[in-house]
């Protein structure tokens, strides 16, 4: 646990000292919202709602992948190796899926935030939609941090990482457009219970397969 | 003998289910009429992919916890052979949906599904030819191969069951099992799940020998 602690606080640090990458990743959400809001708001009057939410999360998996992608990249390999020696691989993987989620969080609620200034907010029910966004952010850090972890042992590493997790992720963000898609028309919650279940079970699915099996790739 | 009874086993299967599905006798469905005989090909050949799967899977968790490089191979050529019967799962479900739904393609999370399963294992090859060293190649994607499984898995079977699908057995349509299919039937669509993927496991085990012979002649 106090491992765990220290690694969190480490990465917090580590992002803190270098702002210019988190505010990078804020100006990168914005300014993809403004390229949609320039290409689809200017020209047609009001979106039909499935494109609405469609490309909120197509924006915020674009900006998960990009701001993921450096979760391994941005320390060295000597440092890497430092880490090797201190910490175990377990608590290095919980404490960079656990700060993953944090930063993910931060990211998507400022986007939403952002989306729904230009391009309006058509949503019903918006705890919902939250918990949708919550559950995506979640969702999508834990995926992506394994992933992130295999990729960044190649050479190409961005490429890889869209190739690789792309069709990983599919399942979650079906899973996440209609849970989604049931806020914005407004349903009960109790009819959306399955999704929030399922996007649960895989998260758990995830989460438990990154725990096991990070030793071995963090040996390589 | 000890190690060929399973090849013979497999031909004598393969040619009844040829034979059977080209010439037998099967009983006569309103809208699926005589395409009721690709059940013998295409369902027994997605049968067959998920049991390759399965098995690369596990050779992939064997090669982790002894790495032994054999290992390796044998995850690789059955994730191979799996797109190929998924590709050839995927061209007869093409072919018999545009027979008795009016489309080559329609939209069914099935196949969405087995779409991004392909998409899934194409990535994995793409992983693997980045590698240069042995080790870490197989190492890396044997890691990808459990993790991309593991959420594979789900995609598979709990997503047809929430969306309408056209599939029998799914969205409130009857299962083959239950009025299809009667009993001379299914004396042919059992073996046949047999007899495909014994084909499978046998094309694997020839390629892994050439890929054997291969290293052993480079070294």
């Amino acid at each position: 646990m106090q491992e765990l602690k220290a690694l969190i606080e480490k990465e917090i640090r580590l992002e803190w000292r270098q702002r210019y990458a988190l505010n990078g990743m804020i100006l990168y959400i914005v300014s993809t919202i403004f390229v949609c809001y320039i290409s689809f708001a200017l020209k047609i009057k009001g979106m039909e709602p499935i494109i609405w939410n469609t490309l909120l999360w197509i924006i915020l998996l674009f900006t998960a992948v990009n701001s993921i992608t450096k979760s391994f990249t941005q320390e060295r390999a000597g440092r890497q190796l430092y880490y090797y020696t201190l910490a175990s691989p377990q608590g290095i993987i919980l404490s960079k899926i656990i700060y993953n989620i944090v930063l993910l969080l931060t990211l998507s609620l400022i986007g939403v935030f952002i989306y729904s200034i230009f391009l309006g907010n058509p949503v019903q029910n918006l705890m919902m939609y939250l918990t949708a966004v919550i559950l995506g952010a979640i969702g999508f850090s834990s995926t992506l941090t394994m992933v992130a972890g295999i990729a960044s042992k190649a050479e190409n590493t961005s490429t890889l990482m869209a190739v690789l997790s792309f069709p990983v992720i599919l399942p979650m963000l079906s899973m996440l457009i209609r849970l989604s898609k049931n806020a914005m028309d407004g349903l009960e919650w109790n009819t959306s219970y399955d999704e929030i279940l399922i996007l649960l079970a895989i998260d758990a699915i995830v989460i438990t397969i990154s725990y096991l099996l990070f030793p071995f790739l963090w040996r390589s | 003998m000890k190690k060929t009874w399973w090849k013979i086993l497999c031909v004598v299967i393969l040619l009844y289910t040829i034979i059977q599905g080209l010439g037998g006798i099967v009983p006569r469905q309103p809208i699926l009429n005589e395409t009721i005989r690709n059940v013998y090909f295409h369902v027994p050949l997605w049968f067959g992919m998920m049991t390759l799967m399965t098995a690369s899977m596990w050779f992939a968790i064997k090669y982790l916890r002894n790495g032994n490089i054999q290992d390796d191979e044998y995850s690789v050529e059955f994730a191979n052979v799996a797109i190929f019967f998924g590709i050839l799962g995927f061209l007869t479900g093409s072919l018999w949906g545009q027979y008795t739904w009016g489309d080559w393609l329609p939209k069914d999370p099935k196949i969405i599904a087995v779409e991004v399963g392909l998409l899934v294992y194409a990535a994995y090859f793409i992983l693997r030819s980045s590698f240069e060293d042995e080790q870490r190649k197989a190492r890396l994607s044997a890691i990808y191969n459990i993790f991309a499984f593991a959420t594979f898995i789900p995609l598979v079977w709990i997503l047809p069951r929430l969306t309408d699908s056209l599939h029998p057995g799914n969205g409130g349509n009857p299962a083959f099992g239950k009025y299809d299919m009667d009993n001379a039937m299914r004396m042919v669509f059992y073996p046949a799940i047999i007899g495909w993927t014994l084909l499978g496991v046998w094309i694997t085990s020839l390629r892994i020998r050439l890929r054997a012979i291969e290293r052993l002649s480079s070294n």
